[in-house]
């Protein structure tokens, strides 16, 4: 018995699997619908209604994260009368977000409301309210949090509790505006929060902001986004770099990553820019008259290959030994031990496993 | 690992052993979450109070060390209540006959009486691991990091052989590991007994592959470890030596010994990104691209192959690790193929060498979803291990003792002192404390220690503590938390500028593997002034003391 089923969507027929939402068979079938506090991570939750379809025979429009597809079903995604529920909604939540002074702005890429708002062509003029910019600081190290932006989606309190298991954060019941509070109202530090940045990644808006990344959004020149791998733990989380004229400014964390599928912890999230501090080594150092001195690479390496060279004549092969990193690419890894094989000719070489 | 991170969330019964998987692997103690949430068991075994236990159906604080004894309990009681899978047993096992009758003084009462864990519990455990459809063992250097550290792992691989768990989905015994390439490092043969993809070094037949590979003739004899290494740089009969990316002084044991051994040496070559106290030792340093400036592969624990990609500019003149070595090589004039274009091309020559990796190349690990063996280039990867077969026939049985530590409190060190890693740092913080936020978040070194330990020893939170062991001392400021039972205190070793725990750790090592035993040391904890410049105010963000009504 095949568990394939048919709907129509915009007119044609697709197929679905039993359990599959309208939504996800939307995305499938690359049909363009908005939405503002769906994220592929977390179960469905419906609350900002910008996710709209037509279903035929229901008297008004219904949000497509939640609704299960069905045998038969005829929906369409692109009335007119859609195009307006959603632009206005968009509109409202963008008087939440102004663009001049919103950290996220100034952040990299930009955020969902501000590119919702690009596609609808709405300006954030009719509804804008009071808008008060205060930050709230927090002396976290990390998150830049300012609810005034805040359009209660729920993704990080979600994301938080579905993905980072933390249970960190709660909406603090004062209805549509503000209220991400942490269990205890808190500073996030000190709480449960392990200050892994996730929320920061799903909030559509600028309510959540990473502190790293605030003000590189103002910088010119192109960010590229490079697939990589965490460099901590053995775990192997994938995350993206964000780099801009060859230097780091960011990771973010890669959504299909086969391990952590999108999460992510504060080492992985913020522990990049060691790479750039100041004292990273630049050039090859030799011991010149008990003083470690910078040297071109080719007196390093003659140097060096001139000193084994000498004590495997002296002492024999065995008087040799190499630590490979556990740490750096497993390239190097091997280099090390064909060198130390097949080059110094013995079999003393380890890793740092031991200890 | 026997089997694939992703696995776990659908394991019925996980039984995790010596770790602290919300603060070292935090996101694999997110499936471990999941599973939980989805109805799982899960029981902890772990002598410190550490957060996963509050999820636990089941606690076993165990005395430090006491493994063997508690675990060899745990299959006598499967064995005793009939819950081992015989079909497996009888196919894919052999020594049962001879454990059964070993395990007969590994009563309950015995293991209570070693491990502190009530025998109520330790059958409870048993029982809920034995009748398991599927069940999974994690663990991490809290099993290692011992003198018997093989002995713990082998009582660990028994429990799961009787049972039938190796070689099934969501089940396996699985090693954390706690650095993103060591199992890498160890795939590419940088091990002293095993060529790439673990083929012996003492088999002819793997050298004579290797001697075609390379073209020249090798070594028959095993090297020696790292640990007997230092050894024999003190002894002078190791000369040189080249240390890529390792803080060797500050991460191993004993570090007066450490030091002397580097010192010794009349070549001392260090690669790194950072002039760490190791390099400042060194005769040559040179400076090594960071992994966010190369390309290159990382091996996680479940054994997936997955890329990094360059994405930024080193420094200066820093160059990637296989690129130094290779010009070395090169002005060694040995003869041996030394020149690649690319890591790629390093890559695939280690393919080449290694069955584990014999079908892959950079196109086949891009998406980073193949775990080795990959034999050939069609091959699916290996998410489980020892499905239907083992490698080497049949899964022994060990017949395993309990051997105490080799350090155990008296007198004069009164207390067991244990070492870990905080969530926020990482090992000697070389990178994260190069990172903004890291210091802010765990800006110091502190002493963990019971409520009822620091009552009788007169300190506040924030005092000052002087913690000596046979080989040194050091001074660093106290907690008071209920995380490690009385008896037992905890340090990190991420601040060596400040505070070298490992001028105090334990040498003595597993005669196996010769992994030093981190874990256990005796040490005395006394009270003193705050050094100039410094005010009694309490340790950052010490783990959260979780009360418990039994300490009154
Ligand atoms: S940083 Fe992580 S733990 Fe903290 S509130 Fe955000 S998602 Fe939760
Ligand atoms: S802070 Fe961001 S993610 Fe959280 S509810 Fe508000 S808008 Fe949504
Ligand atoms: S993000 Fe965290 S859990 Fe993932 S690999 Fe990095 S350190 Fe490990
Ligand atoms: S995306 Fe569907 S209701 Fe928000």
């Amino acid at each position: 018995m095949s568990t394939e089923k048919v709907m129509n969507l915009d007119g044609r027929n697709v197929s679905f699997q039993q359990g599959e939402t309208v939504l996800e068979v939307a995305r499938r079938e690359e049909t363009f619908v908005p939405t503002l506090c769906w994220d592929e991570r977390l179960d469905p939750y419906g609350s900002c209604r910008l996710c709209v379809v037509e279903v035929e025979g229901r008297r008004i429009p219904a949000s497509s994260c939640t609704l299960e597809a069905e045998e038969g079903m005829v929906v369409r995604t692109d009335s007119e009368k859609l195009r307006r529920m959603q632009a206005t909604l968009v509109e409202m939540v963008l008087s939440e977000n102004p663009g001049d002074e919103c950290p996220r702005c100034r952040d990299i890429g930009t955020c969902e409301v501000h590119e919702l708002a690009e596609q609808f062509d709405v300006g954030r003029e009719r509804f804008l309210g009071d808008i008060s910019n205060a930050s709230k600081e927090d002396s976290n190290p990390f998150l830049l949090r300012d609810y005034d932006r805040c359009i209660s989606c729920y993704r990080c309190v979600r994301i938080c509790a579905e993905v980072e298991g933390d249970y960190a954060i709660t909406m603090t019941g004062r209805g549509w505006n503000k209220g991400i509070a942490t269990a205890f109202g808190g500073p996030l530090m000190g709480s449960e929060c392990t200050l892994c940045g996730q929320c920061i990644y799903t909030c559509p808006t600028g309510a959540l902001a990473d502190k790293k990344m605030v003000g590189q959004g103002s910088i010119p020149g192109k960010v590229e986004e490079t697939r990589s791998i965490c460099p901590y733990c053995g775990t192997g989380c994938s995350i993206n770099l964000h780099a801009r004229d060859g230097k780091m400014i960011g990771v973010t964390p890669a959504l299909d990553g086969p391990v952590n599928e999108g999460a992510l912890c504060v080492k992985g999230q913020f522990g990049f820019d060691f790479v750039n501090s100041d004292d990273r080594l630049t050039m090859p150092l030799v011991r010149k008259d008990g003083q470690l001195t910078p040297v071109s690479w080719d007196e390093a390496l003659d140097y060096t290959a001139q000193r084994f060279k000498s004590i495997r004549a002296e002492h024999g092969p065995k008087a040799f030994y190499a630590i490979a990193s556990g740490r750096a690419p497993g390239e190097g890894a091997y280099m090390l031990q064909k060198f130390t094989r097949a080059v110094m000719n013995s079999n003393q070489v380890d890793n740092c496993s031991r200890a | 690992m026997s089997n694939s991170i992703p696995e776990i969330e659908d394991c019925p019964m996980m039984l995790c052993v010596g770790t602290n998987m919300t603060e070292c692997h935090p996101i694999i103690a997110l499936r471990v979450k999941k599973a939980v949430r989805k109805g799982a068991k899960l029981f902890v075994v772990d002598p410190r109070k550490i957060p996963l236990a509050e999820l636990a159906d089941g606690h076993l604080q165990i005395q430090l060390g006491s493994d063997v004894a508690l675990f060899n309990a745990m299959a006598k009681v499967i064995i005793d209540e009939d819950l081992h899978d015989k079909e497996y047993v009888e196919q894919r096992t052999e020594g049962f006959e001879e454990l059964k009758k070993h395990l007969e003084s590994f009563t309950l009462e015995y293991a209570e009486k070693i491990s502190g864990v009530p025998k109520e519990l330790i059958r409870e455990c048993a029982i809920e691991y034995g009748s398991a459809e599927r069940a999974g063992i994690y663990y991490t250097l809290g099993i290692t990091e011992h003198i018997c550290g093989v002995s713990n792992v082998q009582s660990l691989c028994n429990l799961a052989l009787i049972t039938g768990n190796l070689g099934k989905r969501s089940a396996g015994v699985n090693p954390l590991r706690g650095q993103n390439n060591i199992q890498g490092a160890g795939d590419a043969g940088a091990l002293p007994n095993n060529y790439p993809g673990f083929q012996d070094v003492t088999s002819a037949e793997s050298r004579k592959k290797f001697e075609k590979a390379w073209g020249v003739p090798l070594d028959p004899d095993k090297g020696i470890t790292k640990i007997a290494a230092l050894d024999h740089a003190v002894d002078g009969r190791i000369k040189a030596m080249w240390i890529c990316g390792e803080n060797t002084l500050v991460t191993d044991p004993d570090v007066k010994h450490t030091t002397k051994a580097l010192e010794s040496l009349d070549f001392f070559v260090v690669q790194d990104m950072f002039l760490t106290d190791t390099a400042q030792k060194a005769h040559v340093v040179f400076p090594a691209a960071a992994f966010t400036e190369v390309d290159g592969f990382f091996t996680n624990s479940d054994r997936r192959i997955q890329r990094i990609r360059k994405a930024s500019d080193p420094p200066g003149e820093a160059k990637p690790d296989w690129w130094i070595i290779a010009e070395v090589a090169k002005r060694m004039e040995s003869g041996v193929h030394f020149d690649y274009d690319s890591s790629s091309e390093v890559f695939d020559e280690l393919a080449s060498v290694s069955p584990i990796y014999a079908g892959l190349d950079y196109d086949r690990i891009d998406s980073g979803e193949l775990h080795w063996p990959v034999p050939d280039h069609d091959h699916p990867g290996t998410p489980v291990l020892h499905e239907g077969v083992f490698l080497n026939g049949k899964g022994k049985l060990q017949l395993l003792d309990y051997v105490p530590p080799s350090e155990n409190p008296d007198d004069e060190y009164p207390f067991y002192l244990t070492t870990g890693r905080r969530l926020p740092t990482y090992h000697t913080n070389t990178m994260t404390g190069r990172s903004e936020g890291f210091r802010i978040l765990v800006p110091n070194e502190w002493l963990e220690i019971h409520p009822r330990d620091a009552e009788k020893l007169g300190f506040e939170d924030g005092d000052w503590a002087r913690i000596s062991s046979r080989r040194g001392d050091v001074t660093t400021r106290v907690a008071i938390t209920r995380t490690s039972p009385s008896g037992t205190v905890f340090m990190s070793f991420a601040f060596p500028e400040e505070t070298l725990t490992n001028n105090i750790t334990n040498p003595d090592v597993d005669p196996i593997t010769e992994t030093p035993e981190f874990k256990v040391a005796a040490v005395a904890v006394e009270r003193i002034e705050a050094p100039a410049g410094f005010s009694a105010e309490p340790a950052l963000q010490a783990d959260p003391a979780i009360e418990d009504p039994r300490d009154g």
